[in-house]
């Protein structure tokens, strides 16, 4: 038991995906170890949110293998489930760039949705829970309990019966992880989930992140532009370019590496120089 | 420059240009309208056609037109009035609070009609039908209100279930109790064979599948002759029995057990009760559904079906299941649609009617209870007002579906009652609702990051 | 196999119709993606506008046959694109904006409308018309089946390959065929980048509307019998023409509607003709199942 809980949770082996002619993440390997809060950050059109469909099922990679590992030793070839199945067997749970929330229905009845799966057996496939067998009823009253709780710990609790297309930005991007929290993941997948937020609310999503780590064990997979959130939060990060990996390691580590400041920043061009001096500039 | 002139002045000029629009309106109404109201061909006493002008007609239409048109452009450009905000939205949320107490009055009203119209047969007649297209209407509902499917060929289903059930009676000699919940299972296991390989259709593609299923079976219908007759139909379809008792003026009949004096209304009152039976049936698992898991799940999937996946929800399972729900409810109305007729055709399983049913489900405000039984009866009870304009019908109800589309897309019903509550209760406007969504444009190009 | 070559060319006579009115199909779905369910019902206007000023025409003197046909055309083409135009103008415009089931049902109820407003204005009956192209060429004589090619069927391939070219050449080089290539890419950017998308759109019906005006001639031609209710199958089968080929692609709908042609054909002449019908919708079933982006369609990626 203890040796699956030393493995990494996630190892990413020769990962590559192609549009076409187009290869978005090429020969891409890394592995995020368990309660890491680990980040895959790189310029825009990187390949990051290409990596993270092929974790979390919603592209099948060209090549490369995809490994999750729970404690318990069970394993997961993530490149072959697809669809829910990664999230109901292999427990990983995810956020979108452009919050996914259910807009029409209220906080509470998305936090509901995302446990789903638990509830669907209480009810005996639906068949008991119509006649309102006692183990369905206690299992919804459970759900509540864990909907609430999220939603005290996002501070949403006032808001529950709103719908959440009606909730402030920030709040619905709250909602979106609790609700990904609530589908009860081993690694959660955030797709730029400090996107639009300003300095406070950042603040309190890296409390948030903390807390799910600290509290629940959950390692964190995100992917980020945002270096206030993460170079505070993350253990470990991966940084793409070209859909190439230039930078794997510690924070440190790899804000002072030349290669990750050359692709944010631009490499000085030499040609420029001498058309300068040139034309007497 | 004084008010009173400045107002002239613009007047005048908007008087010429309202003109212009309209005399446009005109000249467009008279090329749309010239040579297929102007002239009419019949068949001549040679078979050739013979070909009649009908320049009045033509006349009178460009006529009103041009007159409708200058109305539109001068008073309503003038006042401003939108012509879907009549009702102001106060009195409308007033309305939609009340919907409970709406709904109770509507099941007492219903329950009674019998008893207070019990010798008028047309319209015992005219409330059966009602109360089945109700029901269609709420089976339907779980389909494309509920999961938000859409389901151009939900009449196969109902089709599915009448066949079933003369051909079982026929065949078998099953009573109608035994027949009934054999059909809806019927249906509802063609409704799972049927949705199974277009579920991972998107909107528009699979409406255009259901609609082709729905002809398919219509066809089928009507060219398998040894097993469905044909165009011919099944008749002699066997009566509704009360539980064994028949309705007929035998000693052993319903009217002589109860030491009633026979009637052929006892039928239709029985018929009558049995389809409200069946609607509220309907209605109740539907509402009780959607408070359990699944209905939870056929909302959400109706929301946003990607975010469904990431939550580990069987997407093909569900929408299977919301598929073979309403099929199963078609398949029991189609029962007993056979059993009140006694004779079933092709002919009454077109296109048209599940167009009827999505237009009321629409109508209705897609997804409210409340909201489907009202429109269902406003429809039909519209329809069978002008009975007298059989032709005209048919296009006026394709110009209301218009119109409503344009008008108030939500529905009657604008809001969305959530299935469960934390601190307290309150309704969701629709806006905020995401209906039964197609795809858009943008997502036609390839994207990636 | 001289039984094959006939119902070869009678497939692909019917397979050009279909894929006239295809292409308006194609059209409208890749520029607003809806589906236009009205288009059909614009076919048989056309047909029904076509019988009309062809009678009216004779009536009135014009008895030369080319030339009467030659109005014919004209005519029906200008009042069917009239027809496009009001329908979009009326149902789907102003509903742009609403949720996309919303332009779906009021083109369902534009197609009600339609085929009634057909009904009521000419009756119910079945409308003939003589023969009006005799003639034609039998290309294998043979005691047990001579191969036939009619007049008739040479004029609609002719015309129809004539169109093709016409229009690719529009779609290609024209101000407006690129305004239109750049809508169905992308409908926002090219508003923001001055293109007057509502015009575009209008136009992209007029076409559409246009072709479908052919189309009618065609069948009117061809079949020499029309009624309300030809709009509606034609409309299915030429969608899945469309999709066949590929849903916003233009030599794909006309590829897709010679391939109906002639499975039609085929199915009719070598299994059995009531259930040709159903082999279009299986068709169009199978092909959404399992080819859901056509044959020369661009598969498409859902962004996540």
């Amino acid at each position: 038991m203890t040796d699956a809980a030393a493995e990494p949770i996630l190892t990413v082996e020769h990962l590559s995906m192609r549009f076409g002619g187009l290869v978005a993440v090429d020969d891409l390997s890394f592995s995020a170890r368990r309660g890491d809060i680990t980040a895959l950050i790189g310029p825009n059109g990187a390949g990051k949110t290409t990596v993270f469909n092929c974790i979390t099922g919603f592209y099948k990679p060209s090549v490369g293998m995809i490994r999750l590992t729970h404690t318990n030793g069970a394993e997961f070839l993530l490149e072959r489930l697809f669809d829910f199945r990664i999230s109901k067997h292999a427990r990983v749970a995810r956020t979108f760039q452009n919050i996914r929330l259910f807009p029409g229905m209220t906080a509470l009845e998305n936090l509901m949705v995302a446990q789903h799966n638990p509830l669907m057996l209480a009810s005996g496939l639906t068949f008991l829970g119509i006649f309102g067998i006692a183990s369905f009823t206690q299992a919804e009253r459970a759900a509540i309990d864990k909907a609430r709780y999220w939603l005290d710990r996002i501070g949403l609790i006032e808001r529950a019966d709103d719908p959440a297309g009606s909730l402030p930005y920030g709040a619905q991007r709250r909602l979106e992880i609790a609700r990904a929290m609530c589908a009860d993941p081993v690694l959660l997948c955030l797709d730029e989930p400090a996107a639009g937020l300003n300095v406070r609310e950042s603040g309190e999503l890296n409390e948030l992140l903390m807390f799910i780590r600290a509290e629940h064990g959950t390692s964190i997979l995100l992917i980020e532009h945002d270096m206030s959130v993460v170079m505070e939060i993350s253990d470990h990060i991966v940084v793409l370019d070209y859909g190439l990996k230039i930078a794997d390691g510690k924070p440190a580590a790899v804000r002072d590496d030349p290669k990750v400041i050359a692709a944010y920043l631009g490499v000085h061009d030499e040609e420029l120089d001498e058309a300068h001096a040139e034309a007497g500039l | 420059m004084s008010v009173l002139s400045e107002h002239s002045t613009g007047h005048r000029f908007d008087f010429l240009t309202a003109l212009k629009r309209a005399l446009l309106s005109a000249l467009i109404a008279f090329g749309l309208f010239s040579l297929l109201i102007g002239i009419r061909t019949d068949t001549g006493p040679t078979g050739a056609l013979v070909l009649t002008g009908r320049p009045a007609l033509l006349a009178i239409i460009v006529g009103l037109v041009f007159a409708g048109a200058l109305v539109r452009e001068l008073i309503l450009r003038d006042r401003g009035i939108a012509l879907g905000r009549f009702v102001s939205p106060d009195l409308l949320a007033r309305a939609q609070a009340l919907g409970k107490f709406v709904g109770l009055a509507l099941l007492g009203f219903a329950i009674l009609v019998p008893i207070i119209f019990y010798h008028d047969r047309y319209l015992l007649d005219l409330g059966i039908m009602i109360l089945t297209y109700v029901m269609l209407g709420w089976g339907l509902n779980i389909v494309v209100g509920l999961a938000g499917l859409l389901d151009l060929g939900y009449v196969a289903f109902y089709a599915v279930g009448a066949y079933s059930y003369a051909l079982l009676a026929e065949n078998f000699g099953f009573s109608f109790w035994i027949c009934l919940p054999l059909a809806g299972i019927l249906a509802s296991f063609w409704g799972i064979l049927l949705g199974f390989p277009v579920l991972r259709l998107r909107g528009d593609y699979l409406a255009i599948v259901t609609l082709a299923f729905g002809e398919m079976i219509r066809l089928v219908l009507i060219n398998w002759q040894n097993l469905t007759h044909g165009p011919d139909g099944i008749t002699g379809v066997p009566r509704p029995s009360f539980f064994g008792l028949p309705f007929n003026n035998d000693d052993g009949g319903f009217a002589h057990t109860f030491g009633l004096e026979w009637s052929p209304l006892h039928r239709i009152v029985f018929l009558y009760y049995l389809i409200l039976v069946l609607a509220l049936v309907t209605n109740l698992v539907t509402i009780r559904l959607r408070r359990l898991p699944i209905g939870r799940a056929w909302e959400a999937l109706r929301e946003d079906e990607i975010a469904c996946r990431s939550l580990g929800i069987n997407t093909t399972n569900t929408k299977l299941t919301a598929f073979a729900m309403g099929a199963m409810f078609a398949g029991f109305a189609g029962s007993f649609f056979a059993t009140r007729q006694g004779f079933i055709s092709p002919e009454s399983f077109t296109f048209t009617e599940s167009a009827l049913v999505l237009a009321i489900v629409v109508l209705g405000g897609m997804g409210s209870q409340i909201g489907v039984a009202v429109a269902a009866a406003v429809m039909l009870g519209g329809f069978e007002f002008f009975r007298e304009f059989a032709q005209f019908r048919m296009l006026v109800f394709g110009l209301a579906m218009v119109a409503i589309m344009i008008w108030r897309p939500r529905g009657l019903v604008a809001t969305r009652t959530p299935s469960i509550f934390l601190n307290r209760e309150k309704d969701i406007n629709a806006e905020l609702v995401r209906r039964a969504r197609t795809k858009t444009w943008s997502w036609r190009r390839a994207q990636h990051d | 196999m001289d039984y094959f070559f006939q119902q070869l060319i009678n497939g692909l006579t019917l397979g050009s119709i279909y894929g006239l009115i295809a292409i308006g199909y194609t059209m409208v779905y890749g520029i607003i993606g809806m589906i236009n369910f009205a288009h059909g019902d614009i076919f048989m206007v056309s047909a029904f506008l076509g019988l009309i000023a062809f009678l009216a025409l004779v009536a009135i003197g014009v008895t030369a046959v080319p030339l009467a046909l030659f109005l014919v055309l004209l005519i029906a083409m200008a009042l069917t694109s009239l027809y496009g135009w009001t329908v979009e103008h009326f149902a789907y415009r102003p509903l742009r904006r609403s949720f996309r089931l919303a332009p779906l049902i009021s083109a369902i109820g534009m197609s009600i409308v339609l085929q009634n407003y057909v009904q009521i204005a000419q009756g119910a009956r079945v409308k003939p018309l003589p023969p009006l192209i005799p003639g034609g060429f039998t290309l294998v004589s043979s005691k047990t089946f001579p191969v036939e090619l009619s007049n008739v069927q040479i004029i609609v391939v002719v015309t129809t390959v004539v169109l093709m070219g016409v229009f690719s050449w529009l779609v290609a080089r024209t101000r407006l065929g690129r305004d239109m290539r750049a809508c169905e890419q992308d409908l926002k950017m090219a508003s923001l980048l001055g293109v007057n998308v509502d015009r575009t759109i209008s136009y992209t019906f007029i076409i559409g509307a246009a072709l479908a005006a052919v189309a009618g001639i065609m069948h009117l031609l061809y079949y020499g019998v029309i009624d309300f209710y030809i709009g509606f199958i034609a409309g299915v089968k030429a969608f899945t023409a469309a999709v066949l080929g590929g849903i916003g692609s233009l030599p794909g709908a006309m590829l897709g509607g010679l391939l109906i042609g002639l499975i039609e054909t085929m199915w009719s002449a070598y299994f059995s003709v009531e259930y040709k019908d159903v082999a279009a919708f299986c068709i169009l079933v199978i092909v959404l199942i399992f080819l859901p982006s056509g044959i020369l369609g661009r598969p498409e990626i859902e962004k996540v």
